[in-house]
């Protein structure tokens, strides 16, 4: 493992997870994933969204103008899973969440009941002024074609894919769109004399260039960051590749020579099957990042070094702090001391965080031993599990019987949150 | 006591193989598909009392086998298999209706026990579900507004999801708490049962949100 700078700063700077972001998925959208990633913001069904935007549209087309602004000022976000699942994804071997048929159909009939109440309003002429009607559907419709096709270029991170026909003709026609209703518009609107003419006409061609350029360029911009940070990503990834393809080789050499001892086979498939698993499944954390990633790392060494499989459950994470730390040291030698002395085969840690608390629980179905007995002077459990975590204001307990197993829980308190609570560990 | 009948759905044959060799014997092997379709296919034909179903599978993974059976045989009995530890899938797998999810490094003896109890209607929980449903239902303390029974554990179902996390199996559990393994089965079931049902949002964020953590 390479030493993680980051573990030597002083109490980095929290997470930046502080408020959570709305988003337009970029794989689960109709048109502009507005009201999906609103929903999903917000936690209610797709559904209710659409309708308000819908209902607010018959009143001077508040919703069409909330989309749009939303679909201007929300990130499109693509879905960031781990190798593995991408991998799975693109094969076919997971179902996906894309949009189907019914989210399809339901969209459409519910838009055109939408659309069909809004000419009902405007036939009674409380809609929108008549002579605006009809350009601004047709400019929406252009606006919403060129944006569109701006988010597919983010989407498909190749910024030179604006190049070609299909593009070229798409852009024209949103364009176009926009022009006729300029145009449109102007014209009708000629009774009001030429100097409304003129501004109105500047004031809509600099509206369309504004709506039609302003997302590409800040797209444009947006993008390079995204390259530079794709080409990061992939570079990565490429060194992790060529890690694991060395590795997996060097393992299947090993296990070749090794063959005739079964418990060295056990280990080297072990610690392979953990590599895989943290590259496929995103678990790239470096030991120092967290108070899990740390736990798991210490796991990981004494399942190389006792040739025990520890099976590691975390719900909930903190940061390493120095009692958190101090606590993942104490769990490590609780996993030792279970590798060294149970004779075992599988050791449980399991890890809960719940914001005042860290307690970990090491678990073995091995000999156990009785507590009476056990020497003072027996440094392994006095001295770097009980007095460790106590010195850090936590506590551990250790429950033994002779042929039934051990358990350590040990715990402390986090201390960003209160300093006073010392939490007793369960039981 | 019948010997059960059992279907092994994987997109893998090496694992197929072995798993046939470890519990063929024991319970009655009565078919193998490697694809969603193919497993649609044995399933309505061999009427199976369990099957074990792997996560990830060509045509749309496990969740779209369980998808278009459960429906039209419900008596039918899924047990997830999966080397894939991803919360959002396993999950899944789950709420679509499987009734417990090992990982594929399960012992033979264990797998059968797993078998058996899924076959008697009891879920099975493996640590790393306990963990994940712990996980789970973790934000919903904050949340003031939770009206359904659906949307929380109790306190019980906690301690016993906990102690299984721990790595308890389920009489130890049973002792540990000082109720009957049939209590603990009841808990476990119970837990499922939410899982399965609730509506709560939280648990489709919180499947969204882990694997951007």
């Amino acid at each position: 493992m390479t030493p993680n700078p980051a573990s030597a700063a002083p109490a980095s700077a929290p997470p930046a997870t502080s408020y959570r972001r709305a988003y337009r998925p970029a794989d689960r959208r109709l048109v502009g994933g507005v009201a999906t990633g609103v929903a999903e913001h917000f936690g209610v069904p797709v559904l209710y969204v659409r309708l308000v935007l819908i209902v607010a549209t018959w009143f001077q087309g508040v919703g069409v103008i909330a989309y749009l602004l939303l679909w201007r000022f929300l990130p499109l976000q693509r879905p960031d899973l781990s190798p593995g699942l991408e991998s799975a994804t693109r094969r076919g071997l997971r179902s996906g969440r894309s949009t189907g048929p019914t989210e399809i159909a339901q969209t459409v009939a519910l838009g055109a009941v939408g659309v069909g109440v809004l000419l009902l309003i405007q036939s009674t002429g409380r809609g929108i002024n008549d002579g605006l009607f009809g350009p601004l559907l047709v400019g929406l419709v252009g606006i919403a074609v060129v944006w569109r096709q701006v988010d597919n270029v983010a989407w498909s991170r190749w910024m030179r894919e604006t190049r070609g026909w299909a593009f070229a003709s798409r852009m024209a026609a949103g364009a176009g769109l926009v022009a006729v209703a300029a145009f449109y518009s102007l014209t009708k609107e000629g009774g009001w004399g030429a100097a409304v003419n003129l501004a109105s006409a500047l004031v809509v061609a600099v509206l369309g260039l504004g709506l039609i350029l302003g997302p590409w360029i800040a797209r444009l911009l947006g993008d390079l960051s995204e390259e530079r940070r794709e080409r990061v990503r992939s570079q990565e990834r490429a060194d992790v590749a060529a890690h694991l393809h060395d590795s997996v080789l060097q393992t299947l050499a090993l296990l070749q020579k090794n063959a005739g001892d079964s418990a060295v086979v056990a280990t080297l498939a072990r610690r392979q099957e953990r590599e895989l698993r943290d590259w496929l499944y995103g678990n790239d954390e470096q030991p120092g990042d967290s108070f899990v990633a740390a736990l798991r790392a210490s796991a990981a060494e004494v399942e190389d070094a006792h040739r025990v499989p520890v099976e590691v459950i975390a719900v909930g994470d903190a940061p390493l702090d120095a009692d958190v730390a101090a606590l993942a040291r104490a769990a490590r030698e609780a996993m030792v001391n279970a590798a060294k002395h149970a004779g075992v085969d599988r050791i449980d840690v399991y890890a809960e965080t719940d914001g005042q608390s860290a307690q970990v629980f090491v678990r073995d179905r091995g000999v156990g031993f009785d507590l009476a007995t056990i020497a003072e002077d027996r440094m392994g459990v006095r001295g770097s599990i009980v007095d460790r975590v106590e010195r850090h204001g936590g506590t551990a307990t250790i429950r033994s019987r002779p042929g039934e197993g051990t358990e350590v829980a040990l715990s402390v308190p986090i201390r960003s949150t209160d300093t006073a609570t010392t939490e007793e560990a369960p039981e | 006591m019948t010997t059960l009948r059992v279907a092994i759905i994987d997109d893998h044959a090496m694992f197929r193989t072995g798993v046939r060799a470890e519990i063929d014997g024991p319970v009655y092997i009565v078919g193998e598909a490697e694809d969603v379709d193919s497993a649609v296919a044995v399933i309505v034909e061999t009427k199976p009392d369990v099957v074990l179903l792997d996560v990830h599978m060509p045509g749309g993974g496990g969740l779209e086998v369980i998808r278009r059976l459960h429906l039209r045989h419900p008596e039918t009995k899924f047990l997830a298999l999966s080397v894939s530890d991803a919360a959002e899938d396993v999950i899944g797998i789950i709420r679509a209706g499987a009734r417990g999810y090992v990982t594929k490094n399960i012992s033979g003896p264990e797998l059968l026990d797993a078998i058996d109890r899924v076959a008697a209607g009891d879920a099975v929980f493996s640590p790393r579900l306990a963990g994940f449903v712990l996980d789970a239902f973790a934000g919903t303390i904050e949340i003031a507004q939770v009206d359904e029974d659906l949307d929380r554990l109790t306190e019980r179902e906690r301690e016993v999801m906990r102690l299984i996390a721990r790595g308890y199996a389920y009489k130890e559990v049973a002792k540990e708490l000082f109720i009957s393994i049939k209590t603990v089965e009841t808990h476990v079931s119970s837990v499922l049962r939410k899982l399965q049902l609730s509506s709560r949002h939280e648990l489709t964020r919180w499947a969204n949100d882990r694997r951007l953590i």
